[in-house]
C-alpha cells in the first residue's frame, strides 16, 4: 500500500502509440476493499490501462502505481501481489479442475507448505468439491468462472483485476460470483473490474467512466446516474411509436430520444414547456399517450449523455 | 395466432446434440411486425432456434414456420422470404461497403434494376452513405455492423433473424443499431433478435426468456415485471455493506442483494416495508441517501425463475 492507503493509483497516465493516444492524462485512486469499475467501450483505452496496471506495458507519461509498487520500476513485485482473471478464462480445458489449480498454484509461487490448504480452499469457492478429477471443459460456464477466479487468487493477492468476468454467464451464476467478489472485497481485497457491460458496471462500488482514451466520468453508480444528464429523462409510453419518434425529435428541448420496447426515453431541457409541446404535438398527431412521466436514468443512459458531446462525427468514426 | 397472421410459429420443437438437448419443447409465436427477442444466457438455445429457424438446422421434432413457409419441410423457399445475421456475418474485409453489397445482392438474386435504390435507401438509414467506397475492414466495429444489416436486408426479406447482432458493440452504437431496427419494423419487417444481455431484452416488444433449452415466459417486459411477486427496494448507502449483513433477517425481505453502492431488498410489500426499513436504518444510526422502490430488472425476474425452479426440483 501506498502511505496513504490507496491500493491503486494513477496519475496523468498517457500511452501512445505511435501518433495515436490509447490513453490521455487519466487520473485515479482505488482504496482496499472497493469494487472498481474501469467502464468503456471496445478501444477507448480499458485494456491498455491495465496492461500497465499489470506492468506489462511501459506508460508514455504519468505514474501508476499498484500495491504500493511502481509499474515502471516493478513489475515484477507488482505480478506477485495481483490476480488476473480474464473473459476468456484462461483455464486449460484438457486439464482436471484439480489439475488446473495445481498449475497455477505453481504459476503463481504459492509456498508449498501451503499449497494443499490453498487448493482446498479454492475448490471450496468455486463449489467444486467431489469434482476434481472433471475435466475443466465439460464444467459449464458458471463452474468455470468461478474456477478462474479461486486460480486467480490462490496466492492471496490484495488486488485483483477481472476483465469482463461475467459476459456470456447465466444470471444466477452471475449473482454467485458477485457474491463471492464481495466477500473478497469485505476481507479488504480490492477489486478492479473492466467491462463494457452496464450490468457489470452496476455492481461496482465506483466506477471510472472512459471514452476514447479519456476519462469521463468518476463516481458511485448513483452518483453517475443522478449528475450525468443535464435536463430530465422522460418515459414516454404511446401508440404509434414510429411516427411519435420523428414528432417529439422536432420538438426544441428535445435533446434525445432513445427506443426502448414499447416506450421512449427522452432526454429533454429543464423546461415545464418541453412536457405540454411533447403533449400538444402528439395530440395533433392523434397519438395517444399512455404514459409520460420522468424515470432516473440508468447507467446506459449516464454513458451516453457523458460521451455525447465527445462523440464522433461521422467522418471520423473509422478504426483507428 | 394463425399460421397466416403469424410472422413465425414455434410449436414443440426438440432439437438433440450429443449429450445435450439443446431445445426441449419449445413454442411460441411472432407477430407480424413485432420485434421479438429471444433472451438467455449461452447455452440456453438461442443459437440453435435460430438457425432452425433460418432452415439452415433440421428440428428432431416440433415444427417451426416463418412467413408461412414450413422450415424444416421447405427451407429453401424460407431463405428468399428472410435474411439471418449470424454472430460473425461474413462481411468481406478487402472488399468496400459497395463491393460487400453487390455481393450479397448477387447472392440473394436481387435485380440489377432494383438494387441501387435498395442500397441507397439503407445505405442513408443507416448513416454509412458516404463510405461506400472504404474497405469493410477499415470500418469501426459499430459500422461493420451496421453494414451486415445492410447486406442482410438488401433482398427486401419479411422476417430478418438476428443472432446476439449487439454483442461487444458500445451502448451509443447500440442505440443507433436499435433505433435502425425500430425503423425497419415501420416498413413492414418482422424481427426475431436474440440476445445475451437481459436489460437488451427491455428494448423488445415480447421476449421469450430461454433456459437450458426450455421456456420459462414469453410476454411484452412490462408483464413479466407485473408478473414477479412482490417488488425490489434501493437503499443507497455508503455503508452498504452493513446494511446488507444486518437487514437480511428483517420482516418481509425474502432476499438481498448488493449492487454497487446499493442494496436491494426483495420485499412482499413495499409500502409498509419501506416505512419498517427506514425506521431499521435510523435505529442503526446507518447513513442513507435514499431508499426507494425500483423496478425489477429482466434479470431480478430471471433469477428469482430460475431460483423457484431450482426450489421445485429440490422438492420432488
Amino acid at each position: 500500500m501506498t502511505a496513504n492507503g490507496n491500493s491503486v493509483e494513477v496519475e496523468e497516465l498517457v500511452k501512445r502509440f505511435g501518433d495515436f493516444t490509447a490513453v490521455d492524462r487519466i487520473s485515479f485512486q482505488s482504496r482496499p476493499g472497493e469494487v472498481f469499475g474501469l467502464l468503456g467501450p471496445n478501444g477507448s483505452g480499458k485494456s491498455t490501462t491495465i496492461r500497465i496496471l499489470c506492468g506489462l506495458l511501459h506508460p508514455s507519461a504519468g505514474r501508476a502505481t499498484v500495491a504500493g509498487y511502481d509499474v515502471v520500476k516493478s513489475p515484477e513485485l507488482i505480478r506477485r501481489n495481483i490476480g488476473y482473471m480474464s473473459q476468456k478464462f484462461s483455464l486449460y480445458g484438457d486439464l482436471t479442475v484439480l489439475e488446473n489449480l495445481r498449475f497455477y498454484s505453481g504459476m503463481y509461487g504459492v509456498e508449498r507448505s501451503v499449497v494443499q490448504e490453498r487448493i482446498g480452499w479454492g475448490l471450496e469457492m468455486a463449489g467444486l468439491r467431489g469434482r476434481e478429477s472433471s475435466l475443466t471443459r465439460d464444467l459449464s460456464g458458471g463452474w468455470k468462472q468461478r474456477l478462474a477466479l479461486g486460480c486467480a487468487v490462490l496466492h492471496r493477492p490484495p488486488i485483483v483485476f477481472l476483465d469482463e468476468p461475467t459476459s456470456g454467464v447465466d444470471p444466477l451464476s452471475r449473482r454467485l460470483f458477485w457474491e463471492l467478489i464481495q466477500r473478497m472485497s469485505d476481507d479488504g481485497v480490492t477489486i478492479f473490474v473492466t467491462t463494457h457491460y452496464m450490468d457489470e458496471a452496476e455492481y461496482c462500488n465506483r466506477l471510472a467512466l472512459m471514452y476514447r482514451g479519456s476519462l469521463v466520468a468518476l463516481g458511485t453508480p448513483t452518483e453517475l446516474k443522478l449528475n450525468s444528464i443535464e435536463g430530465s429523462l422522460l418515459l414516454l409510453e404511446c401508440d404509434r411509436l414510429g411516427d411519435a419518434i420523428g414528432r417529439v425529435r422536432a420538438i426544441k428541448g428535445v435533446r434525445d430520444v432513445a427506443v426502448f420496447g414499447n416506450a421512449l426515453h427522452l432526454v429533454v431541457s429543464d423546461d415545464a414547456d418541453v412536457v405540454s409541446a411533447i403533449q400538444m404535438a402528439l395530440e395533433a398527431d392523434r397519438i395517444v399517450i399512455a404514459r409520460l412521466q420522468q424515470i432516473r436514468p440508468s447507467l446506459e443512459d449516464a454513458f451516453v449523455a457523458l460521451t455525447a458531446g465527445r462523440r464522433a462525427l461521422p467522418s471520423e468514426a473509422i478504426a483507428q | 395466432m394463425d399460421e397466416r397472421l403469424a410472422a413465425v410459429t414455434v410449436s414443440g420443437l426438440v432439437k438433440d446434440f450429443p449429450g445435450v438437448r439443446a431445445i426441449d419443447h419449445l413454442s411460441f409465436e411472432v407477430a407480424h411486425n413485432e420485434i421479438f427477442g429471444i433472451v438467455g444466457p449461452d447455452g440456453a438455445g438461442k443459437t440453435t432456434t435460430m438457425r432452425i429457424l433460418a432452415g439452415v438446422l433440421a428440428p428432431d421434432s416440433g415444427h417451426a414456420t416463418v412467413a408461412g413457409c414450413d422450415v424444416a419441410r421447405d427451407p429453401e423457399a424460407v431463405k428468399h422470404l428472410i435474411s439471418y445475421m449470424p454472430q460473425r456475418f461474413g462481411l468481406y474485409e478487402d472488399l468496400s461497403v459497395d463491393e460487400n453489397i453487390r455481393f450479397y445482392a448477387d447472392l440473394f438474386g436481387v435485380r440489377r434494376i432494383d438494387r441501387e435504390a435498395r442500397a441507397s435507401e439503407l445505405l442513408t438509414a443507416c448513416g454509412i452513405r458516404e463510405f461506400r467506397t472504404r474497405l469493410a475492414g477499415k470500418l469501426s466495429g459499430g459500422m461493420k455492423q451496421k453494414l451486415g444489416l445492410v447486406c442482410a436486408l438488401i433482398h427486401t426479406p419479411q422476417v430478418l433473424l438476428l443472432d446476439e447482432p449487439t454483442n461487444g458493440v458500445d451502448p451509443v452504437s447500440r442505440r443507433e443499431f436499435w433505433a435502425m431496427l425500430y425503423t425497419l419494423v415501420g416498413q413492414g419487417v418482422t424481427i426475431v433478435n436474440s440476445t445475451a444481455y437481459l436489460d437488451e431484452a427491455e428494448r423488445c416488444h415480447r421476449i421469450a426468456l430461454l433456459y437450458e433449452g426450455r421456456l420459462l415466459f414469453c410476454d411484452t417486459p412490462a408483464k413479466l415485471k407485473a408478473q414477479m411477486p412482490g417488488a425490489v427496494v434501493a437503499i443507497v448507502s455508503a455503508r452498504a455493506r452493513q446494511v446488507r449483513d444486518d437487514f437480511a433477517d428483517a420482516d418481509g425481505v425474502s432476499s438481498l442483494v448488493l449492487v454497487g453502492d446499493a442494496v436491494h431488498l426483495f420485499v412482499d410489500d413495499p409500502d409498509r416495508r419501506i416505512r419498517e426499513l427506514t425506521q431499521r436504518l435510523d435505529a442503526h444510526h446507518i447513513p442513507y441517501s435514499e431508499i426507494v422502490r425500483v423496478t425489477p430488472t429482466i434479470e431480478d425476474l430471471f433469477v428469482e425463475a430460475v431460483r423457484g425452479e431450482g426450489a421445485r426440483e429440490a422438492g420432488q
